[in-house]
């Protein structure tokens, strides 16, 4: 297809994607190994091998890991149910939700649909303020906290989810053949189980797109949570937890790092697993 | 065949009215301002009841309507109290003198008034489009450079896009924090042992500024990347071949065929680095928090150098406890960004039409 690339811009090719590579995991690195050093060896020494050692190491994990402020586990935990039950919803809701608008050409499927890609431009920061009044008063007069408490959040995000999720999903009902849903009904097959038994299944490899694309964003939000749970409240993500753990213990790189680097690694592990649908996911999220 | 629709009926009838029941008491002991713990979940199941009495309702004329309404129901309604109502609430309050819990009077458009007085806020919108302008173009052209480099013929592309697109998944709080460490301790280091230069760029208002441009870089262009990636293969083989054979150098090949067959690409990409350069926070929050000091901007002395507007507006809300001017504030932020969209749809269309 393409001709042989001379040898010479093999080279200079080669070592620019290199360079840039060093460049964009320098700060990775820069982590990775000041995570083996207490303090002072970081100030001291923050680029060399210098002062490393595994002892370190446990010794940050553990200050980190039992710090009250941070609470590592319990942040995890909080931030893993927060998005795997978020995820799950939207992917139930929003595909239920795609497909009624998708096959009921009325004016009020018409109109849902429309207010949905047009909330998409909504900016987070203007909902932001009367939102927590909004839940705030929604939960004194259900009785049910929404503020600082797993529900609420979860609430808020299938609806901030709701938009982006019903535009992609909606998109790709369109492409199944109305004849499989005549045939399914034919046979005796229930309206309802039509989507659950037809369309659902079909529609796993954009449900993977949706859930990465909304898995990013809800897994590294700061704003919505920090807004919802408060700074100082029980319940934390891990985000929320970072910035916590950063306030108090301003300068202590050795701590700071080693939070961040717990942070950083659930995200890598499931990249490592998952590379091609993370990137694919992203790229047909923001092309579609 | 009878029975078994009377015995569907009646359970229907029976959810719907335990439902109701349920739904109405507990709003009942909510106006009597009974502190029962069971309110909530007594709503919460009545809603349900209700729901699960019409899908067992036996009509075969409604059925679709009321699975129609089901399927919509509970993301329409979870977008409503998070979204709708907040919204309207918002422009609403923007107009009062509401402090977060209540309000007490109507002020018109004080707020606004107030807010373009305010030096440090017309700073903020000077900062964020001039950070909007340099990202635009820097992070296209990086990962436009990228993207040429990910698919030419080099040994181990699957590594370097990997690696290029990692930090894209680290939450901006986190990248934040690891390149303040970076700038604060290992490059002061560096250019301390070099040049004899002992401040951190972070400490200077310029150069703090290229510091949060330079993150976002190193965070978004291997994102924006793979989009390019994605648009280049695209682009028929026989075309690029076609080409080499008329003997179309490589420069050529890449202006007069290369960018003009991914032009839609091109619009998607700079439309989604402006609206997310514009809404920029995380990292401007965790990596400077906005300080750095402007000798002189209007004649007044600023304390808030880096703060970028979505910033501006978090501060001024949550930090000074001004509700109303913050809201003020994210009202025109929704309608800059707002702008901006139409003028994507726009153009997105109009490329439609000529193709």
């Amino acid at each position: 297809m393409r001709t042989k690339m001379k040898t010479s811009s093999f080279v200079i090719l080669m070592a620019v994607g290199v360079v840039v590579a060093l460049y964009t995991l320098m700060p990775f690195f820069l982590v990775c190994i000041n995570v083996f050093k207490n303090a002072n060896g970081i100030v001291a020494n923050p680029v060399g091998v210098a002062g490393m050692s595994i002892g370190q190491l446990t010794a940050n994990i553990s200050n980190v890991v039992n710090n009250s402020n941070f609470n590592f586990w319990y942040a995890f935990g909080t931030s893993a149910l927060i998005t795997i039950i978020s995820l799950a919803l939207l992917a139930l809701f929003g595909g239920m939700a795609g497909w009624v608008i998708c096959r009921n050409k009325t004016k009020w499927s018409t109109a849902v649909y429309m207010t949905f890609v047009a909330s998409m431009i909504i900016p987070f920061q203007v909902v932001m303020l009367p939102l927590i009044s909004t839940f705030r008063d929604v939960g004194k007069f259900v009785g049910l906290s929404m503020l600082q408490s797993i529900p609420g959040i979860v609430f808020a995000y299938c609806g901030f989810g709701g938009a982006m999720t019903v535009f992609i999903l909606t998109g790709f009902v369109k492409t199944i053949p109305y004849a499989l849903e005549e045939a399914a009904s034919i046979d005796g097959c229930s309206y309802e189980g039509i989507y659950f038994h037809i369309i659902f299944p079909l529609l796993k490899p954009s449900i993977v797109t949706v859930t990465i694309l909304n898995g990013m964003w809800i897994w590294n939000d700061y704003l919505l949570p920090s807004l919802m749970l408060g700074q100082n409240g029980k319940v934390k993500t891990l985000p929320v937890a970072v910035q916590a753990f950063v306030g108090s213990y301003v300068k202590q790189w050795d701590l700071i790092l080693t939070a961040a680097l717990l942070a950083m690694i659930p995200m890598i592990i499931i990249f490592l697993i998952a590379q091609k649908q993370i990137m694919n996911g992203m790229v047909d999220g923001a092309v579609k | 065949m009878n029975a078994n629709t009377t015995g569907k009926k009646v359970m229907s009838l029976a959810l719907l009215v335990v439902g109701t029941v349920l739904m109405v008491g507990s709003l009942v002991m909510d106006f009597t301002g009974s502190g029962s713990p069971m309110r909530g979940p007594m709503l919460i199941i009545g809603a349900l009841g209700i729901l699960a009495g019409m899908y067992f309702f036996p009509t075969l004329a409604r059925h679709r309507g009321i699975i129609n309404f089901i399927f919509l129901f509970p993301l329409l309604f979870c977008f409503a109290v998070t979204v709708i109502i907040p919204l309207v609430l918002g422009i609403f309050y923007s107009m009062t003198d509401w402090n977060g819990v209540k309000m007490n009077a109507f002020i018109g458009l004080a707020n606004y008034m107030t807010m373009f007085k305010d030096p440090g806020f017309l700073w903020s919108i000077l900062l964020t489009f001039l950070f909007v302008v340099f990202n635009m173009v820097l992070v296209n052209v990086i990962g436009f450079s990228l993207a040429l480099l990910c698919t030419s013929r080099l040994k181990g592309i699957g590594f370097f896009r990997a690696a290029y697109f990692l930090p894209n998944l680290i939450g901006g709080i986190v990248l934040g924090y690891v390149w303040q460490f970076v700038f604060n301790n290992v490059l002061v280091k560096i250019t301390a042992t070099a040049f004899g230069m002992q401040n951190s760029i972070l400490a200077n208002t310029p150069t703090a500024f290229a510091a949060i441009i330079v993150v976002y870089i190193w965070q978004y262009a291997g994102y924006i990347m793979l989009i390019y990636i994605n648009g280049l293969v695209t682009i028929p083989g026989d075309v690029l071949e076609a080409a080499a054979i008329d003997g179309a150098s490589p420069t050529l090949t890449l202006f007069q065929i290369k960018i003009p067959m991914i032009m839609s690409t091109i619009t998607i990409c700079t439309f989604l680095t402006l609206t997310s350069a514009f809404k920029q926070f995380d990292v401007n929050m965790a990596l400077t928090n906005g300080s750095g000091s402007v000798a002189n901007f209007l004649g007044n002395y600023l304390t808030n150098g880096t703060q970028m507007l979505a910033l501006n507006i978090y501060n001024t809300a949550i930090s000074k406890n001004s509700y109303a001017l913050g809201q003020a504030k994210a009202v025109l932020f929704f309608i800059i960004l707002a702008c901006i969209s139409l003028i994507q749809v726009r153009i997105s269309n109009s490329k439609e039409v000529e193709l």
